[in-house]
């Protein structure tokens, strides 16, 4: 007993507009992973294409604009998924989109569906479900030339009149295609009767979802509750759009739904198991003649290529080759670029600083507002260098094969594979590398993730190190190979790697215990990597974090820069005037540098110094430590510019300055004895490879997971962690006799 | 006992007879188009042992061992 469904209407804002409406109308692609969903998208919107927030929508998609025939069209990429059963946040957000559901923004206006044409039954399956949402669908067909490679014959027309819509055949690199499927769009919005065929459900469920739709609450219009949103409700129980319904109408839905649930398992099998059956049988009907195989001798391209990547020796010796050469080009290639970056702001600097008068606003201007834009500036070429490499690896296909080599690893403390990307890329930045989490479809693995990344060690923790080890390290080696310095810095990386895995597993084991999270990556064929997607990517995701992370360093550091200006000593201010008057030209520098110095250790930043003293002095810190660990606050590396400041040099100094280092060495405390010894810089070390001080990472921390308390959390844990892992290095270092 | 997927040598052809267990996994296997009849194979395991590389309707997944359990099968 089979009866077609009917395609349900949705709603809409407004009658669709005719050509030339200024109005513009939307429309949504979705596609499965990996069909080339991404390429098409940025050849339809070119250069307006950027990252943000579909209204009402809380994950962020890839937006554009584009004109058909001056019509003006916005497009939303969403998120790769193979089907429109939600079980990801992401997958959640297409649902949303699709139905205008839970925000007061209309559905698109048409679909653009993006379908392999090598895989045809498996993408047809989410294009049945596009179908039920009642949408103007058109299907971009990508994958032709593969497809005819493997030989694969498609017979378009059939396959037309059997989907009941438009499908064009694309090649977007190419640019093939491109004109014909924005016709298609067009006319689809104009409301061309384009009508898609209906999967035939059986009549007792379809039956079911009409009576509980009618049952069940009305939406903020009045209006009954999008038919596809009910069917995912009786079908997923307890799925993503159970839980969206329950926030929205309170556990009656819940019930309602329970009910016709139990109801139908006395008629039906279970009810995914009924839906999977219905499509697929239904695909293989439009598929049976419209497409034919020749068999192909030989092995494919891919396979042959699997054999050496997924191999035991050869596959895991290219792949730590793949990750060493990651690692070296986000520290090497991008060192020149933020060298210029470094270079032109100190210029900015000077040269304003030179045209403003001496004060307040000259400060605020030069330290707080210029250094706190080079401070968000400066990452910019390490995010594009490693989202260029990540997204090269995606785009060729090996970073499924790196998750599907490091899957066992991981699973080792309660991971999968899919956390390793995220964790690679945080040694770059944590930042990125909590973007890139996003990707993973089990909130409590993704939580994980995030709150463990920014353990590994990012570059902005590489001055740091540098500093220290050049001036407290002795440039030895042991047995003649290995360098005691290097060794050093091999170290401090580590630390985060011993430290994140039991940190994960425990994590796991209390506030984020749960069922074993599967593991199902597919692994699709190799191809050579779009180089539009690998710049789009690289220009969106710097441009982004400039956006985002750039407000919050820019703010910390306008706020740590005013604790170290005020309050301003007027009788320090009068004593250096008056020393300047007589002093010789050349010391003039010399002065400014020491006024500044006098200044900053009396100011609030410099009694915070005095005040956590105690807390520091267990870790081998004086107080002027303490004060700079807290000036860097909103970033790793801002502790070295502080230090310049607080030992009388200026803010400029850097990791790679020779006066900071001798007077580092040159310090001594009130007893004579240095300040510094290998055992007091190395807890420094520690203590920063440890710590969460990155305004930037906790900002972002923020906003993937839309609450404050795994920020939160990460910074308590980690500085505990931090604490003790730099008192315990200390005291047995100070005792082995590194004093 | 029953034949699964993880029992499988490499290049060993089979079909499904079913797909067990009615979580997330089971549901997201069948849409991926792991249904009964359906021919399907394990083209290696990883260096390691784990996981899977599986060959279902011309595209691989990788999927743990312990999950391909779920994956009943016949020989062919």
């Amino acid at each position: 007993m089979l009866s077609p469904t009917e395609t349900a209407a949705p709603r809409r804002s407004s009658h669709p507009p005719q050509g030339g409406n200024p109005r513009p109308w939307t429309v949504a692609v979705i596609g499965n992973p990996n069909t080339g969903k991404t390429t098409l998208f940025n050849v339809l919107t070119g250069l307006s294409q950027h990252t943000g927030n579909y209204p009402g929508v809380t994950v962020e998609s890839a937006l554009g604009e584009f004109a058909i025939d001056g019509q003006r069209v916005r497009a939303i990429d969403l998120p790769g998924s193979y089907s429109l059963a939600p079980r990801a946040p992401d997958e959640m957000v297409a649902v949303e989109v699709l139905l205008g559901w839970g925000a007061d923004v209309a559905p698109p206006d048409a679909v653009l569906c993006v379908v392999d044409a090598t895989h045809l039954d498996r993408n047809l399956y989410l294009l049945t479900q596009v179908f039920e949402t009642g949408l103007p669908v058109v299907v971009a067909l990508t994958m032709m030339d593969v497809a005819r490679r493997q030989g694969i014959e498609i017979d378009l027309d059939l396959l037309r009149e059997r989907l009941g819509v438009a499908v064009v055949p694309v090649h977007a690199t190419r640019r093939v295609g491109i004109r014909e499927l924005e016709q298609a769009v067009l006319e689809v919005m104009r409301g061309a009767s384009a009508r898609p065929r209906a999967v035939p459900f059986p009549s007792v469920f379809v039956e079911s979802v009409a009576r509980l739709r009618e049952a069940l609450p009305r939406d903020r219009d009045g209006e009954l509750l999008p038919r596809y949103l009910v069917e995912r409700l009786l079908i997923d129980g307890g799925g993503y759009v159970e839980q969206s319904l329950l926030q929205a109408f309170g556990p009656e839905v819940v019930r309602v739904a329970a009910a016709t649930r139990a109801e139908l398992a006395t008629k039906l099998p279970p009810l995914p198991r009924v839906e999977v059956e219905a499509r697929y049988r239904w695909i293989e009907s439009v598929l049976q003649g419209a497409t034919r195989r020749r068999p192909l001798a030989g092995e494919s391209l891919t396979d042959r290529v699997d054999h050496v990547v997924t191999h035991k020796i050869w596959g895991s010796l290219l792949f730590l080759f793949a990750m060493a050469t990651t690692f070296q080009a986000i520290f090497t290639w991008a060192v020149p670029f933020m060298d210029v970056i470094d270079g032109v702001m100190q210029t900015v600097g000077s040269v304003v600083g030179a045209a403003l008068r001496e004060g307040p606003l000259r400060s605020l201007v030069v330290d707080g507002v210029i250094g706190g834009v080079g401070g968000v500036v400066v990452f910019i070429p390490q995010i594009a260098i490693l989202f260029a490499l990540i997204t090269i690896l995606e785009d060729s296909g090996y970073m499924a094969r790196a998750a599907f080599l490091m899957d066992r690893v991981m699973a080792g403390f309660g991971l999968s594979g899919r956390s390793f990307i995220p964790l690679l890329s945080s040694f770059a930045c944590a930042v990125p590398g909590i973007m890139a989490a996003r990707s993973i479809e089990n909130p409590r693995d993704r939580i994980a993730t995030i709150l463990i990344a920014p353990l590994m060690s990012c570059s902005a923790r590489l001055p740091v190190y540098v500093l220290f080890i050049s001036a407290f390290v002795p440039a030895q080696t042991i047995g003649g190979l290995i360098g005691l310095q290097g060794l050093t810095l091999f170290s401090m990386y580590m630390i985060g790697i011993v430290v994140a895995p039991p940190v994960a597993l425990l994590l796991k084991r209390t506030t984020l215990r749960g069922p074993a999270v599967p593991f199902l990556l597919e692994l699709p064929p190799y191809k050579f990597p779009s180089w539009r997607v690998v710049f789009f990517r690289m220009y969106d995701r710097s441009w982004a974090f400039v956006r985002r992370a750039g407000t919050i360093i820019l703010a910390t550091t306008i706020l740590v820069w005013a604790l170290s200006y005020y309050p301003r000593s007027e009788a320090i201010r009068a004593d250096y005037a008056a020393q300047r008057a007589t002093a010789p030209s050349a010391d003039v520098d010399a002065l400014d540098a020491a006024e500044a110095g006098e200044q900053l250790r009396q100011s609030y930043l410099g009694r915070a110094g005095h005040f956590i003293e105690p807390l520091v002095e267990p870790l081998g810190w004086d107080w002027k430590i303490g004060m700079a660990v807290i000036a860097s606050f909103p970033a790793r590396e801002v502790v070295i510019a502080a230090l310049g400041t607080i030992y009388n040099l200026g803010s400029g100094a850097s990791e790679e300055s020779v006066e900071l280092r001798e007077t580092m060495r040159a310090e001594r405390r009130p007893d004579g004895s240095p300040v510094y010894t290998p055992a007091v810089a190395i807890s420094i070390m520690v203590f920063f490879a440890l710590c969460c001080q990155c305004a930037a990472t906790l900002a972002t921390m923020r906003r993937e997971t839309g609450t404050w308390r795994y920020p939160v959390f990460a910074f308590a844990y980690m500085t505990s962690l931090a604490y003790v892992a730099a008192f315990a290095v200390y005291q047995i270092g100070s005792r082995l006799g590194g004093t | 006992m029953d034949r699964t997927l993880a029992d499988l040598a490499p290049q060993q052809s089979s079909r499904i007879r079913e797909v067990t267990g009615t979580d997330g996994l089971s549901q997201r296997l069948c849409e991926l188009g792991f249904t009964p009849g359906e021919m399907v194979g394990v083209v290696r395991s990883a260096p390691l042992g784990d996981p899977l590389q599986i060959r279902i309707r011309g595209f691989d997944v990788a999927l743990r061992r312990s999950e391909a359990r779920r994956v009943l099968v016949e020989t062919v």
